[in-house]
């Protein structure tokens, strides 16, 4: 490169900060309260749209000035929708609150923008330290983890390039640019950065391999995330894209391509229009084009919207879906960075492995290393659900254990149950009992333990809900998912698949536990893309660590979860159940639940769906419903031929 | 079942037709064209199919191998009110089939199916991206979250006043 011409995308860069920085204290020349709503698709579900209504309307007729400031996702999804009210005239520090309803949107306009008063009941905590609200990072949900890609997360618009720029955003690119292309590679290889789609493959190695090679090259950021349970890259997405961007760019710029795609899928709609006007504005910006920020480099990036198949996350079907074929895997070698889009080299990584460049050239591959283990630098980020007090995005250190993770971070298990089981990985991952919740979360601990990083979704069950269940989900998803080309994914995961609703119905034999383990190993052994060698994961650990469980279905038919409905019935406990009460009645889709002679009610268990409902119907003093397995144990209650006859013609 | 197109949709196609024609011709654009398409109708009646097979000199056959391939692509219309039940992990585990059957059992369809007016659909999704709501469920862009069967009748309860209120406003338009 010309060392005349470096300077250039400095000073291109410093222009772009101050028109940035301009634009701030334009907005921030009126002293005015600032309402930070968090509105990415969790937010949005939760009813963001209308709590930021009500905020408009209610100031609107109150005559109060206050500015709305529409963030992305804190991902406290517990939490939403989630706002922020800043109003130093107050005296108070920055407040966070949560669970904010248009209602309580309105009355925090009233009582705290007019009245001076934060209503401390609502308060979750404040953002800054100080001495009168307890301070976030004093919760344990907030200082146990550590944010490096996700920090501008919901603290940013992620319609406003000035705002990332303002944060300090783009400048890795800019530096990059001044810097020699195997020097970018050669830092993060230093960082030891591995890639966030699951395999966890070294990224510099990668990038070197496409570096190496000559002519027109491709760069894709793979946003599919077909793991039915996980959500973080789209909320990377939909909060701060502009850092996917920069990675993605400087990933571009470091192994020589000039075209990149961001490859999202098309059910998340918003994140495709997110990305897609945050390269509009990178473009109008002369961040993206003919010469970035000045450079000479040249690089266009464009959207492509994945269909939605769970296997085009796989890097070759990928790219034959972006070519407009079927995505189906093709076999490797040759390896995309050898032969990719259009048979020429081509870079794929994941979201947040692009999400992580930037911090590390910003700050060095020695504060990378600083975070997380050895041979798995950095921070993991997870989107855990099920049975937690505190659902939602985390990004802790790698080498954080599972333990901490689940009952530090998240709170533990919600409604004082005990813990049953983790599903970490998704489809291709694996179920850990207790006595792995010791296990440090890095890419080698979890092979080991047998299930992997995966895609990152981690799902956490309590005591009622049954593993077997669980696994008989995930193959579901698998089967449906196999492209069908090679015969162990296609017709295995059948096999497995039936066996397994043979489990969960109560019909399956002894021997059926040992076919499905031999199926579970075939599998894996011959199947040809990485969807059918890791679908048989959940199964095979779930067997090993969770025997009883299937024993219990197939010698027992019981289900010691109670999830697997064919062998649970719920009945009501005469005892308990109170006589004028009809809440039970009431609330059965199906008229099920019946009035005894004595007026107590019973349930029919041949009209019974066993959704739950009257149990939840129930009033808590009076608890008379309940749950059994194997189904047989529940007391029938004959029901009076007229009324029976009554409620089936009414069905 | 074999749906014919309405007025409205065979508009909307001569228009696609016109759109599409300046379009690359290039087989990687299948599948983005498909979506445009889809974006506008709903789903891809085989007149669409076609006319995206003709415009790529594609074999009709290869592009429903295509589209039948990937999940996105539907081939009947949707309702006017679309309902989608997740079927992710997290609302899995919390009892998302039930709603789902709650659904099937109230319009009398299966999932994947369109009641006979029009008026409803439902289809299922792999998370919405708000687990912590679970049991989800959308109606049309918007999300249900905590589903419970009653909330299911609830659910049609409103969707029922909304249409009244709107019918309302059209004929108070109508007359003014
Ligand atoms: C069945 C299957 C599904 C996959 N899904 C994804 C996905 O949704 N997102 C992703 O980034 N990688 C996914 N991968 C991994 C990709 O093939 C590829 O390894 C990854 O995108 C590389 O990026 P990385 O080096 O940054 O990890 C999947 C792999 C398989 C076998
Ligand atoms: S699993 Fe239903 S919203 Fe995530």
């Amino acid at each position: 490169m010309d060392p005349n011409e470096t300077p250039q995308c400095r000073r291109n860069l410093e222009a772009l900060q101050a028109k940035a920085a301009e634009k701030r204290r334009e907005k921030e020349a009126a002293p005015v309260p600032v309402i930070h709503i968090g509105s990415a698709t969790c937010g949005i579900a939760a009813g963001a749209l209308d709590t930021r209504q009500a905020f408009q309307e209610a100031l609107a007729e109150r005559g109060i000035e206050a500015r709305i400031h529409t963030v992305g996702c804190v991902g406290h999804c517990y939490a939403e929708p989630v706002v922020i009210i800043d109003h130093p005239d107050s005296g108070f520090p920055p407040i966070f609150y949560h669970e904010v309803t248009p209602g309580k949107a309105r009355m925090l306009v009233k009582l705290f923008l007019e009245q001076g008063d934060p209503r401390f009941e609502h308060i979750y905590g404040a953002t800054i330290e100080n001495d009168m609200i307890p301070w976030v990072q004093e919760f344990p949900r907030f200082s146990m983890e550590h944010r490096l890609v996700m920090d501008r997360c919901g603290r940013i618009d992620p319609e406003d390039i000035f705002e990332y720029l303002d944060d300090g955003g783009y400048a890795a690119l800019a530096a990059a640019l001044e810097t020699e292309p195997s020097d970018i590679v050669a830092e993060i290889g230093a960082a030891g950065l591995r890639g966030r789609g699951g395999a966890g493959f070294p990224t510099a190695k990668k990038w070197s391999f496409a570096a190496a090679t000559d002519g027109e090259k491709f760069v894709i950021c793979n946003a599919d995330e077909g793991d039915p349970g996980a959500y973080m890259d789209r909320t990377i997405l939909e909060s701060n894209p502009h850092q996917v961007l920069e990675g993605l760019a400087i990933c571009a710029y470091a192994v020589g391509a000039s075209r990149a795609m961001v490859y999202v899928r098309a059910e998340y709609p918003l994140a495709v229009r997110i990305v897609t006007r945050a390269i509009e504005q990178a473009r109008s910006e002369g961040i993206l084009g003919e010469s970035v920020l000045g450079s000479g480099f040249r690089l266009d990036m464009e959207v492509f919207q994945g269909s939605g198949a769970f296997v085009c996350g796989e890097e070759t079907a990928l790219i034959r879906s972006m070519e407009g074929f079927r995505g189906m895997p093709v076999h490797r070698p040759p390896y995309p960075v050898e032969a990719g889009l259009f048979g020429r080299p081509t870079v794929i990584n994941n979201v947040k492995t692009l999400a992580s460049v930037p911090p590390i050239l910003e700050n060095g591959a020695e504060a990378y290393r600083s975070v997380g283990t050895a041979d798995s630098p950095g921070t993991a980020i997870f989107s855990v659900v099920g049975d937690v007090v505190h659902p939602g995005l985390v990004e802790i250190p790698m080498g954080t254990t599972l333990r901490t993770l689940i009952y530090d971070v998240c709170g533990g298990i919600a409604k004082k149950k005990s813990f049953r089981a983790v599903q970490i990985g998704g489809p291709s991952g694996g179920c850990l009992p207790e006595s792995f919740l010791d296990t440090p979360i890095d890419f080698d601990s979890l092979i080991e333990a047998g299930a992997m990083m995966g895609s990152g979704g981690m799902v956490v069950m309590s005591e009622d809900s049954c593993v077997v269940n669980v696994c008989r989900y995930f193959l579901e998803f698998t089967q449906k998912e196999s492209c069908g080309r090679c015969t162990f994914c296609r017709i295995g995961t059948r096999h497995m698949l039936e066996i397994l609703n043979r489990l969960t119905c109560g019909e399956a034999v002894e021997e059926d536990l040992e076919r499905l383990e031999n199926l579970a190993h075939d599998i894996r052994e011959g199947s040809l893309c990485g969807l059918g060698k890791t679908a048989p994961n959940p199964v095979l650990t779930s067997l090993r660590y969770f025997r009883e469980e299937y024993e219990a279905h197939v010698r027992e038919g019981r289900c010691p979860g109670m999830m697997c409905r064919p062998l649970i019935a719920y009945y009501i406990e005469l005892d308990k159940c109170a006589r004028g009460c009809d809440a039970c009645v009431g609330c059965c889709p199906t008229d099920a639940v019946f009035t005894t002679s004595t007026r107590k009610k019973g349930i029919d268990l041949e009209l019974c769906v066993k959704c739950g409902e009257c149990m939840v119907a129930c009033p808590p003093e009076y608890d008379a419903v309940r749950k059994i397995s194997p189904a047989h144990l529940a007391p029938v209650v004959e029901r009076s031929p007229k009324r029976d006859k009554e409620a089936k013609d009414k069905a | 079942m074999e749906e014919k197109l309405t007025p409205e949709e065979s508009a909307i196609l001569e228009e696609l037709r016109q759109s599409i024609r300046g379009d690359d011709s290039q087989r990687s654009r299948l599948i983005p064209i498909l979506q445009k398409v889809q974006e506008r109708l709903g789903y891809l009646p085989p007149e669409a199919v076609k006319m995206v097979a003709d415009h790529l000199a594609v074999p009709l056959s290869e592009v429903y191998s295509v589209a039948t391939f990937y999940n996105q692509f539907r081939f009947h219309p949707p309702g006017k009110y679309p309902i989608k039940v997740c079927m992710g992990t997290a609302c899995h585990v919390r009892g998302g089939e039930i709603i789902l059957e709650n659904f099937e059992r109230k319009l009398e369809i299966k999932e994947g199916e369109t009641t006979e007016d029009r008026e409803f659909s439902i289809e299922r999704v792999a998370c919405v991206g708000c687990c912590a709501l679970a049991p989800v469920a959308l109606v049309g862009e918007t999300v249900h979250g905590h589903m419970a069967p009653s909330k299911v009748e609830g659910l049609f309860t409103r969707i029922q006043v909304q249409k009244e209120i709107e019918e309302k406003r059209r004929k108070k338009d109508g007359s003014e």
